[in-house]
This record gives structure tokens, sequence and C-alpha cells, in this order.
């Protein structure tokens, strides 16, 4: 009885869901067909115009309102505490670095520039001291000046981390390892500028003496954690609410997890600052709790694009696909999509289990999973994301993951098992987020095709919003007996340290919040990470990074499904438009510009 | 003999205090259930809510500030007897030389968006008062309407098609028809924007965002209350009391919109007092659906960014809600129907 | 040309003439049928009687038996507000007062109820709306059919409950129907009925919700009433004692026919119909003891849809081999006259049946 009517439950809702698919493409068409995939009448720029280079640069004008759209608010929009790739990314329209991501397009945006800095730092020849100059002309928005000593002060927050928790604490890592700073609000001096690894001799000099050199020193200043904050501002852990703004623009108003404004801030000159347009003269952000509402608002036009920058969901990039190919960018996120190998649980202490899990796997229908080509990204063949220097992309395929073995390759699978001790194959479980419907379905498929190789595999769909508990200790994994977990990863910053050093390295192995899944510890990649924060010289480096990525893909740690790439929206307003290496493919927003 | 007459001014207070007081108690169990799930329950799961809130570079020293920021260290009953404290007196938040004032009547404090629940709160309920109020109206006009028509009517064809109507308004999830009448009036006609604009910004505004989810809530309970409305209707017609209206001598109107009316009515308020304080707390879809700034938006923002005081907050004056409803309900029915004593 | 009995209550065979009769009510070959799934239910089949004012008929039967069914024909309940229900097929002839009420305006016969004619229900409790106060509730009655104030018919609600026997009408009048007992919710139903003075009264099973002493204090109260404001009343029950004590006539249904009908002391001494003495075996008697009880009547009511073949009450009948040639089974009986206004519908002959009923049922009784 129950089951009967369930079927019909379920023979009306596929009914009704037919019909909706149906009015939905309707509905689309009623918006014109404005695609050619090059330029179009509506003045989208077209297919890919803003991936990797600028689209409509010229047509930018000053004002306006530029709209954004988002289905979840940054985690916050304090420069110490935001994580968010997009709050970095956002908080450039208020908050002022020394040095900031170069607003250029692609791999040149991932490049350092001077900011509040005359240059780029001058660095010792041991790597330990950094000396910036800051500009004239640069003030807050009531006027005064932005001294050293506000950059210092901005730099000491995050050592509050007690009250100021959630962003990135790289900077502490590498100025003050041994955190014997307690932070500005524990601080006894009178100036609560006590923290001794930066100096600022006077208003306009500020020196960074690093304990250990640490190549991608100037990458850190870059994130938005090294923004300056006024001390007599400082609203602890309110500031969020309103930073007091460096930048072009000043909050207006804001309601956690409904709307934002951002206004012009007038005292902000544009002669201070070599990177910021500042086009329009106002910003907004709406914040849906329904992607998909949000959009269809954005294929509508209601908003410009979405702050969140994590690409149009299945319905909408299927209309937006057909319909408004010219408003679309496929841009790589810097994200590598994968399944790891944890080697606490048996029988992937063993290398060749693992590998037998990466030959036996069908690699093409894991990318269909993800989205397919364009949607999910290019075949996974490494461990190294695109975006970060040294990385060869699909040129280094140690599994020939994208070739030959694209389809699985059973008969290599077998004879890893056979080397593995397991000629029969094994069980073991794989544990995925229950929140994303697209990583399950990688599970899927991947417990599909391991079963042609006799390797029987469990599927475990834990709370993904639990991720951090769950997976994030060691100890219950091994107990879950989580052989393979499926997870993700992207850069903080793009460089192999700021990408791999919390996966690879035997230094990150945590008890909790432990994200080197694989347990992986190895002196030789530890010591290539140690060799790669003492080399300055750039071709170097990306050598090194190539040689851990070498490493990590051919121990088998890892599978690797895609390099990332999603379907981004940007309205026909848009101008100046360009995605950035440095924000993980976003678009970058501070010089977004409204064509009217 | 006489056991007396309608209940005096006297029995009715007595009788509004002691549901009063019942509805008190009510409300402090559940805090205490809520407490328990919101806090003990991640303990026992071996998860750590202090180091789910200090994110991805989870520092031992900032997890155990957060902690005590938070008062989780504290035993369950001190963390609940500051949360009561709390709500008559304020309460003042401090750790690591950051004080947080939450003045009263503070229901806790967001340390996510750095906002102290109340007034998230009070600007979020109107919202949803507004969905549940609107909705309510369109539903018993039309529910009732329908189900009286097709009881008069019954197996005739403005039955059959209104009732297999009202069936698929009960099974269609409210997802689903949301997502279908924005595609089809917001994306595809455009007859409306669709979006949210508070009241006091511009009346044509608000009720051009709030149509839309009035009619798709409406909907699904105007199916069933069509449904109860067609059954009872059908069930107190055959009640001997209308065979002695008819006998009585009274024209059809008066004994279907007087005498039957009056019966019907009765269970219909009944399930109308429940469903609008539940309502309260579960338009978290239609809120969702249509993107409007209500309880349901704040609670499922909060699920995603796993914060708790918003979630105890809400769920808390969603209870009170629906606490309430059901003692107007009480009240109403005592009024309603004589033969319920008031003692 | 119908007979009358010197009672006023109806006698002799259908008439299937239209003309209008002398009578008060006048009922012609009533047929009152319900389609259902299952075929044709025929409540009543074929029932003629007629009533004068001031007097009494008592409808006597089991469940089932039509005499309900009949009394709501009367009134037109079964046309009014039967929606989407299958419409009951009504023919025959109801003549009120010189006026055929099948043909009538539902509207005009709406206007009748309540004033013309009025009824008293069987269950007091579920027959006042519980909602409403009886005063409420007798004040609607009364101003349905008389333009006046609600100080008025509240005025006249007070003095009918006073009539009717209730104490403290004055304070009783805003009482609900749940805050009283059941023999005052009968009188309370009573006033109802009574507050337009009704020129006949339809009381169906007027006692069978109420206690022994209560029956006959409500008993009481409508024979006194009738004597007062002199109205017709058919007084319909399965109690043969009920209608003995009010009844001028009785008339006796089985399988929505008459089987038996004559004036209440004929039918009640002699009763001429095996199905008239298994009513009477099963009547309790205050009167006297009984020491030997006859089994009152065996078998259950016959199905509406396929009465039995020749007697309807055959299968049930302890005497159906009586009469030869298998007869009871083939041949349904006529009513035919057994003696002074009394009619009787049995196979069986005159002398069979005083052997039997003075040599086997009436010694038991």
């Amino acid at each position: 009885m129950t089951t009967q009517r369930t079927t019909g439950r379920r023979k009306q809702a596929l009914a009704a869901a037919a019909v909706v698919a149906a009015l939905l493409s309707t509905a689309a068409c009623g918006g014109g067909n404005d695609d050619d995939g090059g330029g179009s009448k509506s003045g989208a720029a077209g297919f890919n115009a803003a991936n990797n280079k600028v689209a409509q640069a010229d047509l930018a004008k000053k004002g306006g309102t530029l709209k954004y759209a988002g289905a979840q608010d940054a985690d916050s929009w304090d420069t110490t505490r935001g994580y968010y790739g997009f709050m970095w990314n956002f908080s450039r329209y208020y908050s002022r670095q020394l040095v900031t991501n170069a607003t250029e397009p692609g791999a040149k945006g991932a490049e350092v520039t001077p900011d509040l800095a005359t240059s780029t730092a001058k660095i010792s020849d041991d790597g330990k001291t950094y000396t910036y100059t800051l500009r004239d002309g640069s003030t807050w928005e009531d006027g005064k000046p932005i001294t050293s000593k506000d950059v210092k002060y901005g730099i000491e927050r995050v050592w509050a981390q007690d009250v100021l928790s959630g962003g990135p604490i790289y900077l502490q890592q590498v100025l003050d390892p041994k955190k014997t700073y307690k932070g500005p609000y524990k601080d006894k001096s009178a100036d609560k500028l006590g923290l001794k690894a930066i100096e600022t001799p006077d208003d306009k000099t500020i020196v960074f003496k690093l304990p250990a050199a640490n190549s991608d020193f100037e990458e850190m200043l870059a994130l938005t954690s090294a923004s300056p904050v006024r001390q007599d501002k400082d609203t602890k852990s309110k500031y969020g609410l309103k930073p007091f703004s460096s930048g072009p623009y000043k909050f207006e108003s804001y309601t956690p997890n409904k709307a934002m404004t951002l206004v012009r801030n007038p005292e902000w000159k544009q002669s201070s600052d070599p990177v910021r347009k500042a086009y329009p003269d106002k910003v907004t952000v709406n914040f849906f709790t329904n992607a998909n509402d949000m959009d269809q608002r954005l294929i509508k036009g209601d908003y410009d694009l979405d702050i969140g920058q994590t690409g149009l969901s299945p319905q909408g990039r299927t209309t937006a696909l057909k319909q408004h190919k010219a408003n679309l960018d496929n841009p790589v996120s810097g994200y590598i999509r994968y399944a790891v190998f944890p080697q606490s649980v048996k029988p992937f202490d063993n290398e060749h289990c693992r590998k037998a899990v990466i030959y036996g796997a069908d690699h093409e229908s894991l990318q269909t999973a993800r989205g397919g080509p364009v949607a999910g990204g290019d075949i996974g063949t490494n461990m190294l994301p695109p975006s970060v220097p040294g990385a060869e992309g699909q040129d280094y395929d140690p599994y020939k993951s994208a070739t030959t073995n694209k389809n699985g390759n059973v008969a290599k699978a077998k004879e890893e098992l056979k080397a593995c001790g397991q000629p029969n194959g094994f069980k073991t479980t794989i544990a995925v987020r229950n929140n994303k419907p697209v990583e399950v379905a990688t599970a899927e498929s991947l417990q599909a095709s391991l079963k042609k190789v006799g390797i029987d595999v469990e599927i475990d769909q834990f709370d993904g919003a639990q991720t951090t508990g769950i997976i994030g200790a060691p100890a219950n994994v091994k107990k879950k007996n989580y052989g393979i977990i499926i997870m993700g990863w992207g850069p903080d910053f793009p460089s192999v340290q700021g990408y791999g050093l919390p996966l690879w390295s035997g230094d990150y192995i945590l008890e909790s919040g432990n994200n080197n899944f694989a347990l992986i510890d190895d002196k030789t990649i530890d010591g290539l990470f140690d060799s790669y924060t003492k080399e300055l010289d750039d071709a170097k480096k990306a050598d090194i990074s190539k040689e851990i990525n070498h490493k990590v893909s051919e121990g088998g740690y890892y599978l690797p499904f895609v390099f990332e790439k999603f379907i981004n929206w940007r309205s026909s307003r848009l101008a100046n438009v360009y995605t950035s290496d440095g924000y993980s493919g976003m678009y970058d927003f501070v010089n977004l510009g409204l064509k009217k | 003999m006489a056991r007396g007459t309608a209940a005096g001014p006297r029995a009715v207070l007595a009788y509004l205090i002691r549901r009063l007081f019942a509805a008190a108690v009510m409300l402090v169990v559940i805090i205490l259930v809520v407490f328990c799930i919101f806090f003990l329950v991640p303990k026992w799961a071996g998860v750590d809510p202090a180091a789910a809130f200090v994110g991805k570079q989870a520092d031992p020293a900032a997890i155990e500030a957060v902690r005590q920021k938070l008062g989780l260290a504290d035993p369950i009953f001190v963390q609940v007897w500051e949360f009561f404290k709390g709500i008559f007196a304020g309460r003042t938040y401090a750790a690591g030389g950051d004080v947080t004032q939450c003045a009263a009547p503070c229901f806790g404090y967001s340390f996510r968006s750095e906002q102290a629940i109340w007034p998230v709160l009070t600007d979020r309920f109107p919202v949803t008062l507004a969905l549940a109020l609107g909705a309510a109206v369109l539903w018993l006009i039309v529910g009732v309407g329908a189900g009286v028509l097709s009881a008069l009517k019954r197996g005739s064809l403005w039955d059959r098609g209104a009732m297999i109507v009202a069936l698929s308004g009960v099974s269609l999830p409210i997802y689903f028809t949301a997502m279908l009448s924005l595609s089809a009036f917001v994306y595809g006609l455009k007859w409306m924007d669709g979006q949210y604009v508070p009241l006091a910004d511009s009346f044509t505004g608000w009720l051009g965002g709030m149509i839309l989810p009035w009619v798709t809530l409406a909907f699904l309970y105007a199916a069933m209350y069509a449904r109860i409305t067609r059954a009872t209707m059908l069930e107190v017609l055959g009640e001997d009391y209308i065979r002695t209206a008819r006998a009585k001598g009274l024209t059809e109107p008066v004994v279907i919109g007087k005498h039957a009316m009056r019966s019907t009515m009765t269970p219909i308020l009944t399930m109308f007092g429940m469903d609008f304080g539940a309502l309260i707390g579960g338009a978290i879809l239609t809120e969702t659906a249509f993107s409007l700034p209500g309880l349901g938006q704040a609670v499922l923002s909060a699920i995603r960014n796993q914060d708790l005081p918003v979630i105890l907050g809400v769920t808390l004056i969603t209870s009170l809600a629906v606490i309430v409803a059901n003692l107007l309900v009480d009240l109403l029915y005592a009024v309603i129907d004589p033969r319920v004593r008031l003692s | 040309m119908t007979e009358l009995s010197k009672s006023g209550a109806a006698v002799g065979e259908p008439v299937k003439d239209s003309s209008t009769p002398s009578a008060f009510l006048e009922v012609r070959d009533l047929k009152v049928h319900f389609p259902t799934d299952d075929g044709l239910v025929k409540s009543v089949d074929g029932l003629s009687f007629s009533l004068e004012k001031g007097k009494t008929l008592g409808i006597v039967g089991e469940s089932g038996s039509g005499k309900s069914v009949t009394s709501l024909g009367i009134m037109g309940l079964h046309t009014a507000g039967q929606y989407g229900k299958r419409k009951a097929q009504i023919s025959g002839e109801i003549w009120l007062d010189g006026t055929e009420l099948l043909s009538a305006d539902p509207d005009y016969v709406r206007k009748l109820r309540g004033r013309e004619m009025a009824m008293i229900f069987q269950d007091p409790l579920s027959a006042l709306h519980p909602y409403y106060t009886i005063g409420q509730q007798i004040v609607e009655a009364y101003q349905i059919h008389h333009k006046v104030t609600k100080k008025v018919a509240r005025r006249r609600a007070v003095e009918m409950l006073d009539r009717v026997g209730i104490p403290q009408p004055d304070k009783r009048v805003d009482s609900y129907p749940h805050e009283f007992s059941g023999g005052m919710r009968q009188r309370a139903m009573i006033a109802m009925s009574l507050v337009n003075n009704p020129e006949l009264l339809i009381a169906d099973e007027p006692t069978t919700a109420l206690d022994v002493t209560v029956q006959a204090q409500i008993l009481d109260l409508i024979r006194d009433l009738q004597k007062e404001f002199g109205s017709a009343v058919i007084v319909i029950t399965h109690d043969l004692g009920v209608v003995a004590e009010l009844s001028d006539d009785i008339l006796v249904m089985y399988g929505g026919r008459c089987i038996e009908r004559g004036p209440a002391e004929k039918v009640f001494y002699e009763p001429k119909h095996p199905y008239t003495w298994g009513l009477l075996g099963s009547m309790p008697r205050l009167d006297r003891e009984q020491t030997e009880r006859l089994i009152p009547v065996k078998g259950s009511p016959p199905s509406l849809i396929n009465l039995p073949s020749g007697c309807a009450f055959n299968p049930r009948c302890s005497y159906a081999d009586v009469p030869k040639d298998n007869v009871t089974r083939t041949v349904r009986p006529e009513l035919a006259q057994v003696g002074s206004q009394h009619w009787a519908a049995c196979h069986m002959t005159q002398e069979q049946r005083d052997r039997i009923w003075t040599e086997e049922i009436a010694p038991k009784l």
C-alpha cells in the first residue's frame, strides 16, 4: 500500500518535472536567443571572451551600480577573518595592502604588484628581510593618511586568533612560528605594536624580519589578511560588520545574509592607487537562498554576476549554454577534485593497492560525473593545479589517465593488485560528503569501475557540514575504515606551498582539522618544501614545484578526477571583465566596470 | 441538574492563566530539549562546534578561546541558566580582550555574523508573518470555498476536477510549485519582478514580491483544506440537526451557510491554528525558494554556516509561535464550541 | 371513494383517482425508492392512509420497515438538500389540507414545513444543533414563519418551554442542548416543533432514546398538547405499547408496505396478522408478570431490494405453511377487511387466524 503510494507520488513528481522542464525552456526562449558564441546584439562579449583575457575594456564607463547576487554571505568581511576566495577578491573594494595581485587577466593576475607600497619588497640576500616604502597620498575613509603603523597593526590582528578566528594564519606561521606575540588585544605596550618581527622606523617605512626565509612571503603579504587596520577604528570581533575603508569604496549598509551596499569613498584618490580603477559609483550585493533562483535572475539581467563565483547551477547552466553562450566564460578554477587514500587504512599502506585503484578507475566516467569537460573540467592527471607556477597540466600524466587508460586499465590494475598481495581484490569504504551530489556521483562511478577489478567498495555518505570533524581526524578515518575519501582543494595563493603544504607535508598531519588525508610523511617531500621556501628565483621555484608534484603523483596517494572548470556568468552590462589566476579563475571584481 | 450555562469571565480568566502557565512550562521544556540537541549531540558525534567555527586553519589555542567565548566549556546546566538569564537580564560575552554586549532580551549571540539574535528575529519575523498571514487568508477563502462547493456538488465534474487539483496540490512539493510559478511568471512571462521589497519601501513592490509566495504556499494548504472541508461538510450534512433545520422550513442557504458551516468550521479552525503556528517555523522552503528574508531563510543560512545560536533562537521563537497559536485555538475553541468546558 | 373509519383514520384500498380528498391528510399509493449500487431500495412501496385533525395515527414497524421514510416523505425531506446523492424516486400523492405536496413547488412545501407540519425526531441530542442554544433554535424556528422581532420570538420560546414543562424556562432558554438531560431535550424539541402551532405533527420514535419513566411523561405531554392544539398527529414507533397509549388508529408496516391497520383497540386486542402478534409479544408489559414469553419475531427484516416472493413476511412466519398450496411463498397477500375498519394482509383464513390467536398467542401475552 505504502509502496504503491510512493510510486504514485513519484510518478506525479516525474510528470510534474517534465512540465517544469518544458516551462523552463519556453521561459528561457522568452528571453530571446542572443547567442552566437562571439559577441551579440545584447552586447555580451562572447563565449570565453573574458577567460584569461580582458573583454570590452574600453567600454567601461565611470558610474552606475554594479549588482552582485550571492547564494551565501562571506564568512566575514573583516580583512583578518575572511577565508572565502570571493571575500578576498571583493575586499579589494574597501581594503588595500602593501602589495596585491596584479589586475591582469590569467596567470599575470597571480603576480604580485605594488599597492600601498611604492614597489615590491627590497629583499635582503638571505631572504629574511623585506622592506617596503609607503606611497604618498593614500588615505583612510576619514582622510587621514595610511601609515606603516596601520599596516603593522592590521597584520598583528592575525595573532588575535582567540577573538578574530577564521582567517588564514600564514603570516603568523612565517613571522612568529613560536607564537611569542599574543596579539594586539593582549599587547601591554602603549601603541599595541609589540610584534618584534615587524619594524616601523617611520610612517612610510615597514620592515619585516623573518626568522627563516620563505620565498612565498610576498604572496602572503598580498593576502587580504595583511590589510592595514586603524587601531582607533578596530571594533574587534565586530569589525567585519563595517570595516574602515582604505580603498575606493566604503560600507554604506550591511545586513548579514541579506544585503550589502558599498558607495564611493570620497577620500580615496585615483592618483594614490596604481591598481584600482573604481568604475561604478555603487556596489550592491543581494543574498539569495535559492541558488537556482539566483541563476535565473542573473540570466534575466537583474544582477551582473555571482559574488560566490562558483559557477552556474546545472539548471541555469543548461539554459545559459543554450541561449546566452556569449555571456559565459569557462575558466579553470584552480581546484583539483580527487580521491585520496589514507595510508592508515589497509591495504592502502601499500602503494600498489593505491595504484590499482588509480588504474582501475574510469577517468572519463569520473569526469562525466563531475559535469563533463566543460562544466566539470579536463581529466586530472597529476596533483598541481594549472594556475600554480610549475604546473604541467595534462602534459604530465604518469598513469596515462587522460589518454590510453582514460576508461580504466583492468589488466594493469590486476597487476598492481598482485604486487600488493591482494590478487583477488579487497574491500574498502569510500567516504563522501552527503551535501555534494556531484561528489556522490563520482563515488558511485568509482564504485562501478572498481568492481571490475575485484575491489569491492561501500559508499558512506557523511554529514557534509561536519567535514572537519569527521575526516579531519585521522583516528576517526581509521576507525571508520575510510580507504578512499572524496575531496577537492584549491590554492590559497598560487604556489606549490599555498596549495600543497597542508596536504602533503608531514608537519601538517594533525589530530584534528587535518588536511593531509593521505598522511604523507615523506622526508624527500618535506625537504623539497624546505628548499622551495628558501629559493628566491622564480624559475627554480617552478622546478621544485614540479618535482614535488611528481613525487606526490607518483606515490599514488591521490586519484585526481579533474582540473576543475566552471561556467561563470557575466551580464551584458559588464565591461573590463577578465578572469584572474590570483583569485582561482574568478573575475577580478575590483576593476569591473559598467558600459553605461 | 442545571449544569451551569456559558462560562463567566472569571472562568475564562482562570482558564487563560492556566493555559498560559502550561505554555510557559512548555517553552522551558523546549529550551532544554533544544539545548540538548544543539550542544550535546555534537559532543556525542565527536564534532567540536568550536573547531568548526574556527575554520580551515584551526589553531588549538583559538579553538579553546572560542570554546570559552561561546560558553561551550561550561556544563550544560550552566549554559542553559546563562541563556535564561540572558533573556531577562542581557548578557556579556568576553574573551581575549574583546567584550560583546547582548542587551535583554538576549536570545543568544551569533559569533558568525557578529549579531545578537533578538534583532535578527525581530527583523525577520514580520516577513514570515506576512507570508503566513497572506497565504492563510488565501487558502481559507479558496480552500474552504472549493471544499463546500465540492461537497454540495458531490460527484459532479466540478467536484472531481477540484479534488484532482487538490490532490496534486497536496502531493507536489512546495519547492517544486515555487519553481514552476517563478519560471512561468517571473523568468518567463515577466509579469512581476518577484523579489522581496520591504513594505516600508513600496507597497506595490511588496505586494508584487509577496503575491507568488502567497499563492504558492496557499495552493498547498488550500488543497488540504478543500479536501478536509469537503469531507467534514459531507459528514455534517448527514447529521440529524441538519435534517431538523430543514424540517423547521429553513431555506437551503441558511441550512448550509449557518447550520452546516458552523459545524464544518470548527475542526477547520482547530487545524488552522496548528497549521498557522507551524507555518511560522515551517515556511523555510517557501522563503528559500522565493528568497524571502524571513525566519526560514535566516535559519537556512545559519545551518549552512553552522551558526548554532541563530538556529537555537529561531527554533525557540517558532516554538513560541506554535504554542501561542495552539493557545489561541484552545481559547477560540472554547468560544465556538459550547461543549468544551472551561474547567 | 375512501371509506373513513369512525375514528377518522384511514381505511380502504389504495385509491387511484386524484380528486381532492376530504381528509386533512391523505396519502395515496406512496412509493419512495432509493437507487443504490446494489439495486433499487424500495423503502416504501405503495402506502395509503388518511388522517383527520385532532386524531392520532400510530405507524408501527421494525427499523427498515419504511415508517421513518414515510414521515420524511410527507415532510418533503427526501428531496430537500440531497446534495450529490442519487435522488430518491417518489411517486404517489400526499394531500395536506387540500393541496398535493409531491407535485407542489418545493419552496411552497418548505414554507409548510415547521408551520403546517412539524416533526419531533428520535434522538434530541443529535437532532438539536450542538453549537446553538435551545432558545436560539426555537427563536429561529419561529422567526422563519413569523415576522416578529427577536424579543417577541424569545418570549414565545420561553412560553413554549414553560408549556412543555421545563422549569425556569427564562433561564434554560439560554442553555445549550448538552446542558439538558435527555427528557428535557425532548421537551425542548417538542417545544420547538409546536412553536408555530402546526396542524400536523409527526413524532418519529419520540421516546426511544429516553428511559421508561421519562417516556411516559413525554407521551402524556404529546397527548395533552394534541388535545390543546387540535393537531393531527402521526406517531412512528417500533413499540406497539407507545401507540396503544396515544393512537386512535394503528398502521403496521412491514417491508415498505402496510400489513395491518385498524382502530387502535382492534389492532391491539384482536390483531389479525402474525407479524403484529410478534410485535405484541415483544412488547414489554408493565401491568403483569410474564411467565412465558413469545419469541418476539425471529429472523431479521427483509432486504428492501429483493423482497421475499409471496408474503414478504413468510420466511419469518411460524404459520407460513398453514395456508394450502404454498401460496404464502408465491402470491403476495392484499389487504383484506377482517373486521369493522380493520384490514390485514394475510393468506390465512379468518378461522385459522382466530384459532391461532385464541389458542396459541393470547394466553402467552
